[in-house]
């Protein structure tokens, strides 16, 4: 009989996914126009000048806007892992809490405590403390990417723990393992980097609209360059970054690798596909090899890309899946089957100990650590192994679209940088407008990558410990779907609130400057 | 320092700490209190505007309180945020959608062109403090009452079967909504409530310049305070007299205990004077306001909140400490939690408590910003020159 409530486990994977991408609708530009409102005021507190000073405040008062909404689709987010991750909460809580926590003590009081001398100090406090109060602001948004980052890392790449079979969960031994994991140091500076890129662009894109509409000519153009400098610099860190990312990926998450890469048979000297458009439609090719109706590729570039040597062997999908001796690489059929005797080791262990029966529980705990890397594989024991393999053509594309998109944003910068050096930008309206439309494409963009790093990991909640079939609540999945509504319609209603919002106060422009405000 | 603390030990100051931040968030519910005020007290437009920018002030303080005492439960007792959070799952997500409401209420409201209107906003925030305030109550009640879940470790490894591999298995018929409908958790639901919104009343006296507002404050103070006063003595003495659920600290046994919660008053005099102190500091915080209006209405809030997170805090001292179950399962006595049972490793709580030493730094640095910027009573006039209003 199937045991396993897919709908449950659909529709609530559905929510949280629908939390985390409104939630981070709203999040990358907090990130990023915190450091501009920074720079901004400590250009403000340098040169005395009112107009930085007014230049700062319209900037603000966008941030204001975006904070509250950001704030109310995060806390969501925290609690969900609860609601809907009990099993989740409790396998790797004792690890995974504990950001979570320091995210709460270390960065959000720093940050909702100075917004509050940021948005109504401006009278009340000294110059100095109103700036510092800036800084902290941006210090505390960026402090909590951190630790949720660290978090989210350590579910891809799990490390610094132990399975404790008394307690039946993962129990932290290195917090250190945990901070500094390579996945969880390179997603954080990808992540926040990437939020400066959005951020840049909105702050160019809104201050094109401005040199459109003639108006606010030297508030546009100081915005553009503050911007343009920082989306730059931001730019080519992503880059390296993202680098980086791949070559994690490679190592830890081969399966999301070869899907983010339609690669299914592995091979040595492997060529990325830097253009490529899958032939069989998404929902028949899902499990099959799929061929590329066109395709642009770099010899060796994936090889290099993975491992740094254009020679080096990457693993297919169908190596992955049915196993490859030559490479050393088991089969899921192989790890599933160690799964569930890891599984069974455990209840075996459990009943053993309960019976006072130590020989008994002895073996059973031996058997069950030899097969520990396995387990979350157990769940899929005497299923289609296929189900292990995620989404190939929403992962593909996703990364390439996002790729492709970084390089305009790269060259967007480059442009308008030297232009406004040039002091020539008001008069080039094509650049212009596209800086204006690139803006939702920022948008895709950051969405996207967050596809690549979450779709791609499917089905894993914990990477090949944990599977969303044994990670959900055991709740109704009618309930799931009646709250999946709720938050689709509420979600939805601010953020055309936030949007209407925002864009009235950009058409008011910034405010004229007097010796009260 | 830390490390050399055996894990029940580590366990009793994680407690401590999360008690503390619930009793923190229960006075800074005051926000959520006055939210429910805001026709009440202010019959113009400007006054209405004094009053939503007051608390609009403070609505971060209070959810970050939220979202921290969130994190501290899921880091220290994440068997706790699994069953309850998991299984009680209509409580927790009403709760969650009448505080996702909050923030943007306060920044949009007063916006052009923000869809929804100023009224609606103004009704979300009222829908957030009356259900934040309810349910947050109702489901703290439930660590006395008990809830209908059961916990089996064993169910990680079912493969086969018609059930699926989940731990903590929620049997209450509503997924925790029943628990609004048991007397004893509402009349807790209810006493937070009124507390919240005499807590605001108090701020009110403490920060604005208004006379008009302060008659009305005035009146209303006692109008709040009666049914507080009502409900709180109501679910103390029902729990006094109630039978609780005791743990054996050498088998880890859960069983009924008549008087337990009265027993561990007993047992730890300190947290019976903390929470006799808790409760008269509450009460002088409200009586002298309506006694000596004028002259000494401007502190009740500080007395009345310091004896707030007092009187909280002892409660939740009496539902873990001295060997007590303190999230019971009625469904299966067994599977209750207890500080024990559903904690994180020593080696987790160890790092955590480094973390927390940085808790009395957090708050010198939030008392003093918020001194440097609300150092005076707040007018219409005061608000209008602000660049940012709500």
């Amino acid at each position: 009989m199937e045991h396993i409530d897919f709908s449950l486990v659909d529709w609530s994977r559905a929510q949280f996914a629908l939390t985390a991408m409104y939630h981070w609708l709203f999040v990358p530009l907090t990130l990023g126009l915190s450091f501009v409102i920074a720079f901004m005021e400590t250009l403000y507190f340098r040169t005395g000048n009112p107009e930085w000073k007014r230049i700062t405040k319209f900037w603000m008062t966008l941030f204001g806007v975006n904070f509250a909404i950001g704030v109310a689709t995060g806390i969501i987010l925290e609690f969900e892992f609860g609601t809907n991750w009990s099993n989740y909460s409790w396998f790797v809580g004792d690890i995974f809490g504990a950001p979570l926590a320091i995210e709460g003590i270390m960065a959000f009081f720093m940050e909702s405590t100075f917004i509050a001398v940021m948005f109504f100090g401006w009278n009340k406090v000294s110059k100095k403390f109103h700036l510092v109060s800036t800084w902290l602001v941006a210090i505390g948004s960026n402090l909590s990417a951190l630790w949720i980052l660290v978090a989210n890392a350590w579910m891809q790449n799990p490390t610094g723990m132990h399975f404790n079979p008394d307690t039946a969960r993962n129990e932290m031994v290195n917090f250190w393992d945990v901070l500094f994991s390579p996945v969880a140091i390179n997603k954080f500076f990808h992540t926040v980097l990437s939020a400066y890129i959005l951020a840049s662009i909105f702050v160019i894109g809104v201050s094109a609209w401005f040199l459109l509409k003639n108006r606010e000519q030297l508030f546009a153009k100081r915005s553009i360059k503050v911007a343009a400098i920082f989306g730059l610099a931001a730019s080519f860190l992503t880059m390296l970054t993202g680098d980086g990312s791949a070559r994690n990926m490679a190592k830890f998450q081969p399966m999301k690798f070869a899907a983010m890469e339609n690669l299914y048979e592995g091979q040595k000297n492997a060529p990325l596909v830097a253009i490529g458009i899958l032939k069989e439609d998404a929902k028949e090719a899902l499990h099959k090899k799929q061929d590329f109706r066109i395709e642009i590729e770099i010899p060796n570039m994936l090889s290099y890309m993975a491992f740094l040597d254009p020679n080096a062997y990457v693993p297919g999908i169908k190596d992955l899946v049915h196993g490859n001796p030559a490479y050393n690489i088991m089969s899921y059929q192989e790890k599933s089957e160690k799964g569930k005797l890891a599984i069974q080791s455990l209840a075996d262990y459990k009943n053993a100990r309960k019976a006072k029966n130590d020989s008994l529980a002895n073996i059973s705990l031996t058997k069950f650590e030899a097969n520990y890397p396995y387990f979350g594989y157990g769940y899929y024991a005497g299923r289609d192994m296929h189900e292990l393999i995620p989404n190939i053509p929403l992962t593909f594309y996703s990364f390439r679209i996002m790729v492709g998109l970084g390089f305009h944003f790269l060259a967007l910068f480059l442009v308008v940088l030297i232009l406004t050096n040039k002091d020539k930008i008001e008069k080039k309206r094509f650049i212009l407008y596209t800086a204006l439309w690139t803006i939702p494409l920022a948008y895709i963009a950051s969405e996207l990558g967050w596809i690549v790093a979450e779709v791609g990991r499917q089905p894993w909640v914990i990477q090949d410990i944990l599977p969303t079939i044994a990670a959900v609540s055991q709740i109704k999945s009618a309930s799931v779907q009646i709250t999946f509504w709720l938050f689709f319609i509420l979600f939805t209603g601010l953020l055309i609130a936030e949007i209407k919002i925002m864009v009235s106060q950009i058409k008011k422009g910034p405010a004229i400057e007097t010796p009260e405000n | 320092m830390f490390e050399t603390f055996s894990h029940i030990l580590l366990q009793q100051y994680w407690w401590i700490i999360v008690s503390l931040l619930g009793a923190i968030l229960v006075f800074l519910m005051f926000v959520q209190g006055g939210q429910t005020l805001i026709y009440t007290i202010g019959k113009t437009e400007d006054e209405r505007t004094i009053l939503v920018n007051l608390l609009g002030r403070k609505w971060e303080l209070t959810f970050t309180t939220l979202v921290t005492f969130g994190g501290a439960f899921f880091a220290s007792f994440p068997l706790f945020y699994s069953t309850s959070f998991g299984g009680a799952y209509w409580v927790w997500m009403l709760i969650l959608i009448a505080f996702v409401v909050q923030a943007v209420s306060y920044e949009y409201r007063q916006k052009p062109n923000n869809f929804l209107g100023k009224r609606t906003y103004e009704t979300l925030l009222f829908m957030n403090g009356l259900l934040g305030t309810i349910l947050i109550g109702t489901a703290v009640a439930t660590f006395f009452t008990g809830s209908e879940f059961s916990v089996d470790k064993l169910n990680l490894t079912r493969l086969t079967g018609d059930k699926m591999p989940i731990i903590s298995e929620w049997k209450g018929l509503a997924n925790g909504l029943e628990a609004a409908f048991n007397l004893q958790n509402l009349s807790l639901g209810l006493a937070v409530f009124f507390l919240s919104r005499v807590l605001a009343l108090l701020y009110f006296m403490n920060r604005v310049r208004n006379s008009e507002i302060m008659e009305r404050v005035k009146k209303q103070l006692l109008i709040n305070a009666i049914p507080f006063v009502v409900f709180f003595l109501t679910f103390t003495i029902w729990l006094m007299f109630s039978s609780g659920f005791a743990v054996d600290p050498t088998t880890g046994l859960v069983s009924m205990e008549p008087f337990k919660y009265f027993h561990n008053l007993i047992a730890m005099p300190v947290v019976a004077v903390l929470l006799l102190l808790g409760v008269a500091m509450v009460l002088v915080g409200i009586i002298r306001p309506l006694t000596c209006f004028v002259k000494c209405g401007t502190k009740g809030i500080w007395l009345s909140g310091l004896g707030t997170i007092l009187t909280v805090f002892s409660l939740l001292l009496l539902a873990g400490f001295n060997n007590t179950a303190y999230y019971p399962s009625t469904f299966d006595l067994q599977s209750s939690l207890t500080l024990q049972n559903s904690s994180s490793s020593r080696y987790t709580l160890t790092i955590m408590s480094y973390v927390s030493l940085l808790v009395p730094f957090v708050i010198a640095y939030i008392w003093y910003a918020w001194r440097s910027i609300d150092n005076k009573k707040i007018d219409i006039e005061e608000i209008k020159s602000e660049s940012h209003t709500y």
